[in-house]
């Protein structure tokens, strides 16, 4: 029987494991569209812009680790994905976009909602398609999920133009990929990873920078034992962030421009350093030649592009990092305890420890310490726009498990939170997702609120809300003489009402004794979203801070 | 550092994008950049010269690997490898100066392909010295018009 290239689609998409997609329609998308009116498979989500679509795929594939799916039409619905393609991108996320475009005779004529998105996405992309037949469209959709999953995930592409939506074709789904020249490595080398077990053994004071690759090849567990078995403190970049429990007593937290002193301190001391699913980040490593002066170091990757970038490198390992870490774990022999080491981490910790002045209004840091001790029993997503909340929130609520910590790390993508909850929110419904923003943040797709209501989505939007673009006005304080250009959001508009108008449930809090009592109150509405906005005190800064072009260990605590 | 980079890559449309566009994103300035297929068909290789460090030559070999169109890369070193460019020149000759010309083009073995009654055109095929060697020799006829093909490369011998 033949079938059309839509229905094509559909089905290879439910090959792949899809169950839902977030799009948005458009002339070139409607054979798509028409297929779906009668498919019961896969569950199409309404957004309310393109980016939210990309952003909510994204959303999705963190809270689960399977691959998301976005869909938008030609032109400037295409385009419009492009900050959530490029976010996917920088923080290595499985995703598949699939845009539509126009027919294949009009291709390349300026035609009317025509825009070239293989050319525009290809530094974007893992890799990207255009389909020019329809023959080829299932086995192009079985590669791109091959190459979104495997390997370093990332976004691949696929744009369909119309008519290939429109022609009939003989289904057949392949059941292999055959890719010639894609063949990623997934053991490490034994050789390598015996100069790591003589590193490890030699080593007197190490520590374990770890990175979202340990999330993305599900490997905490390994990590947790590698840590355990060598007693080797553990510090995370912010895309690592529940790949070791925060909790835990070997936990350094985040490392970098906003780690913990303790963190900091110990990666500038250390004579070996493990990084594992890490890519040395200039947020990360700050002024690159005093990284980690004194330090051997392992790096293990899957992508070997990544060896070498940034920092040079003593044992270099190819491969995904729970198998690496697994064949590692099993050579490597239990080593003692360097007391002295841990003692002197210990101090560090006691000395400064995350902190913040209590008086001066209601302070976000301790809205977020109100938020960890009200849920930390029940499985929470925490998911963040980009700001000073964005790191607030990831220094003072604990996360001891993976996929709990949803935020754009390479990208900085504000207006990423509200979209990302709610593809999250899909992926796990029976979790309390949260989004926590800012003020300048959540106005960037605040639309989405509508996807949410519609849905029924229970997520909770906390913006800390400091009428400014928070983490700019920090930097215009420190670097640039409080010169508080264009950075004051004192002309917000009532985001109470706001959330009201879309069919959410909006409160206010200005006092800490109102903290406790909102939350639980938004924690009880199941059957839509919350948002509380909490006017916090609007001079507040993170620190530790390393200012740009220091070492991490040249920063300012308070 | 001149390096010579060659990448087998499969014979798709994009693809010479894809890897241009590579060294473009990274600041690599490419000098010269020859494409064409191989023994087989479907797979095509570009030789692309470009000025790097050692480092950065990692670096973009690293990177072409990540294409997932991208076969092979190699860098082929100068002791190791035969490089090949084709140049045409079209140079300004009179009855005068014909002869003249014409034994400059033997010396570099190469061949006149066109005469006209005030210019010739002239190819030559060698290394880049060679070419520019010759270029150098013809310029004080006045060079009306030059082109390069860009550097082809293989490596020497029977492994690589
Ligand atoms: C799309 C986008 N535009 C601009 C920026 C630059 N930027 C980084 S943080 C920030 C301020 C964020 O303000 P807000 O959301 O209010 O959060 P706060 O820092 O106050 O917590 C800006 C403008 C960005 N990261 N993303």
């Amino acid at each position: 029987m033949e079938i059309s290239g839509a229905q094509a689609l559909l089905e290879s998409l439910k090959h792949e494991g899809v169950d839902i997609i977030f799009g948005y329609p458009g002339g070139v998308l409607l054979p798509l569209y028409d297929a779906m009116y009668a498919n019961k498979d896969i569950k199409h989500i309404l957004v309310r812009h393109e980016q939210g679509a990309a952003h909510a795929a994204d959303g999705y594939a963190r809270a689960t680790g399977k691959v998301g799916v976005c869909l938008a039409t030609s032109g400037p619905g295409a385009t419009n994905l492009i900050t959530g393609i490029a976010t996917a991108y920088m923080d290595s996320i499985p995703m598949v976009a699939i845009t539509g475009q126009v027919a294949t005779p009009l291709l390349g004529r300026d035609s009317f909602q025509e825009a070239d998105l293989t050319g525009i996405t290809m530094p974007i992309t893992k890799h990207n398609y255009l389909v020019k037949k329809t023959e080829d469209l299932p086995r192009i959709i079985k590669e791109a999920f091959y190459i979104a999953r495997t390997g370093r995930p990332g976004p691949v592409l696929i744009d369909i133009p119309k008519d290939v939506l429109v022609n009939k074709i003989k289904y057949k789904y392949p059941d292999k990929v055959e890719l010639e020249s894609y063949k990623p490595n997934f053991e490490g080398h034994p050789k390598q990873i015996n100069m790591a077990v003589k590193a490890i053994a030699a080593a007197q004071k190490a520590v374990i920078y770890a990175g979202g690759g340990v999330i993305a090849s599900d490997a905490n567990k390994e990590l947790k034992e590698l840590a355990e078995k060598c007693n080797f403190p553990v510090t995370t970049t912010l895309m690592g962030i529940g790949g070791f429990p925060g909790t835990h007593e070997l936990s350094l937290g985040m490392l970098g421009m906003h780690g913990t002193a303790y963190a900091n301190y110990a990666v500038t001391e250390c004579d070996l350093l493990i990084s594992i699913g890490a890519r040395f980040d200039d947020r990360v490593t700050g002024h690159i030649a005093r990284f980690a002066p004194n330090a051997k170091i392992i790096h293990i990757d899957i992508d070997p592009a990544e060896i070498g970038k940034n920092v040079r490198v003593d044992v270099p390992i190819v491969g995904d990092v729970k198998k690496v870490l697994q064949a590692l774990l099993a050579k490597l022999p239990a080593k003692e305890k360097n007391q002295p080491w841990l003692d002197q981490i210990g101090e560090w910790k006691k000395k400064f420890p995350l902190s913040y002045k209590k008086e001066g209004g209601l302070k976000p840091q301790f809205i977020i310490e109100e938020l960890y001790a009200l849920t930390k029993d029940r499985e929470t997503v925490i998911v963040t726009e980009v700001g000073q909340h964005q790191m607030w929130a990831g220094m003072f609520y604990q996360y001891d498990k993976p996929r709990n910590w949803i935020s754009s790390g390479g990208l900085g993508t504000m207006g990423f939170g509200l979209p990302a909850a709610n593809g999250a929110q899909f992926g796990r419904p029976n979790a309390l997702v949260v989004d926590i923003a800012g003020d300048g943040s959540i106005q960037m797709n605040i639309q989405e609120l509508t996807t949410a209501v519609n849905n029924r989505l229970p997520i909770k939007i906390f913006v800390l809300n400091n009428c400014f673009l928070g983490m700019v006005r920090q930097w215009q304080e420190l670097i640039y003489d409080r010169h508080y250009s264009h950075t004051q959001l004192c002309n917000n508009p009532d985001l109470v009402k706001i959330a009201e108008a879309y069919g959410a449930v909006g409160l206010r809090v200005t006092k800490e004794e109102e903290v406790r009592p909102a939350m639980e109150k938004a924690l009880a509405i199941n059957d839509r979203p919350v948002l509380i906005d909490f006017v916090t005190a609007k001079e507040e800064n993170v620190f530790p801070f390393v200012p740009p072009g220091q070492a991490i260990n040249e920063m300012i605590i308070d | 550092m001149r390096h010579i980079i060659s990448v087998v890559v499969e014979n798709k449309p994009g693809v010479l994008t894809r890897v241009a566009g590579l060294f473009a994103r990274r600041g690599f300035n490419i000098e010269s950049l020859a494409v064409g297929t191989t023994e087989t068909p479907d797979i095509s290789r570009m030789t692309i010269v470009a000025e790097g460090d050692e480092q950065d030559l990692e670096q973009i070999i690293k990177q072409l690997y990540k294409l997932i169109d991208t076969m092979k890369v190699f860098d082929l070193p100068a002791d190791k490898a035969i490089e090949r460019e084709l140049v045409l020149i079209k140079v300004a000759a009179n009855d005068k100066t014909r002869q003249e010309i014409t034994q400059i083009v033997d010396i570099f073995r190469g061949k006149v392909v066109d005469v006209a009654e005030t210019s010739m055109t002239i190819e030559i095929v060698g290394d880049e010295n060679k070419v520019s060697g010759a270029e150098k020799l013809l310029t004080k006829f006045g060079i009306r018009e030059l082109v390069r093909t860009g550097v082809i490369g293989l490596m020497r011998g029977s492994a690589e």
